[in-house]
């Protein structure tokens, strides 16, 4: 089976990572921009980084023959440094034109401060502005109800196209608003702190396939970087036909991604 | 999946999350200091634990609800500590 893992920081995993989730089927990969589990000093630890998303990690996926493309932007646990969002938003414009950046992302909320918020709403301006697709990542645990609502406020303040943006890590008591809201919203099958694979095949089952995004969000921390092949074996134990399998792990991603010229969609095989 | 099907494939699983629910209770009460059910977070667990005598479905969102911030404006300040896994209120570092 052929799947996408739309969320996951290769940066941080091994070659290891890559030759499982080849095998496992996974034919292209979308890196975001995130928190590194340490701040940086700088905005050029910034610009290296983004040359590192850029230039050498598709070519470590292409050796497995996954296409590796990215998002790019300052964190929202770093955004709170206002001084190094300025810096760090300066240099951003030259790097989404590169050829393998699909939009601004990971940006959003950690703590829910007013930095951070207006660091998300200086990113959701430069996006909207240059008509990038947005990939939103929301609080962690109990932050995250509250996050996702300020989000979304903002989304709407700015005049977002929900079409064009996804809302990522949502979880039993934010899905509903993420998608009542129109956008597209995101599992990420990390266990302890996120979804596992049974609750977002429960919540597959509750919601519906339609706008839904999974992904492993595999990084530094206690990940599964198969999470998304893992679902699909859970979903098809429970009985559910292969054509909504391939929805959730191939179309669906595919689907919203095309909306950016960058992405190309790889052969269903 | 019938009701048969899913108790036969989840049944044990579901048996053991409840043992290891009660060993780390039981793992508190042997605490040298005895302090950590006193916890807020431990408070917390317990307090969303009652969900799973509900009758009524969506016990998962409403557990989720019941362990999330419930205030509306962003902070000013940044928490010393990062998420928790349960709110707390002033004690994890909110300023309001
Ligand atoms: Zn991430």
């Amino acid at each position: 089976m052929r799947y996408l893992d739309p969320h996951a920081h290769m940066v941080s995993r091994t070659t290891d990572d890559y030759r499982a989730m080849a095998l496992a089927g996974c034919v292209a990969v979308t890196e975001p921009a995130f928190w590194a589990g340490w701040d940086r000093s700088s905005a050029s630890g910034f610009a290296d980084y983004f040359r590192q998303l850029t230039e050498f990690e598709p070519t470590r996926a292409a050796r497995f023959g996954i296409d590796h493309s990215c998002w790019l932007c300052l964190n929202p646990k770093e955004g709170h440094d206002r001084g190094l969002a300025r810096e760090v938003l300066a240099i951003l414009p030259e790097f989404l034109d590169r050829p393998t950046v699909l939009g601004v992302g990971e940006i959003g909320l950690n703590k829910n401060t007013r930095n951070e918020l207006a660091t998300f709403e200086d990113h959701v301006a430069l996006a909207l502005d240059r008509g990038e697709l947005i990939l939103i990542h929301t609080p962690h645990l109990e932050d995250k109800l509250k996050g996702t609502r300020l989000i979304i406020d903002a989304l709407r303040h700015a005049g977002a196209d929900p079409d064009r943006v996804w809302i990522d890590h949502a979880e039993e008591h934010t899905l509903g608003l993420i998608r009542d809201a129109g956008f597209w919203a995101g599992l990420t099958l990390y266990p302890t702190t996120k979804a596992s694979p049974a609750r977002a095949a429960d919540m597959i089952e509750t919601f519906g396939a339609d706008r839904l995004i999974v992904s492993s969000a595999c990084d530094w921390g206690d990940a599964a970087p198969t999470g998304v092949p893992t679902l699909a074996l859970e979903l098809r134990q429970r009985g559910h036909a292969e054509s909504l399998i391939r929805r959730i792990v191939f179309e669906n991603p595919c689907d919203f991604l095309e909306q950016c010229p960058k992405f190309r969609r790889p052969a269903r095989g | 999946m019938t009701g048969a099907e899913i108790v036969d494939r989840d049944f044990l699983d579901a048996r053991a999350r409840l043992l290891d629910l009660a060993a780390f209770l039981d793992r508190l009460d042997r605490a040298a200091d005895g302090a950590g059910r006193d916890d807020p977070r431990v408070r917390a667990l317990l307090d969303a634990m009652r969900q799973l005598g509900s009758t009524e479905p969506g016990r998962v969102a409403r557990i989720q609800v019941a362990l999330s911030d419930p205030t509306t404006e962003p902070i000013d300040r940044l928490p010393d500590r990062g998420a928790a896994g349960a709110w707390t209120g002033a004690a994890h570092g909110a300023d309001r």
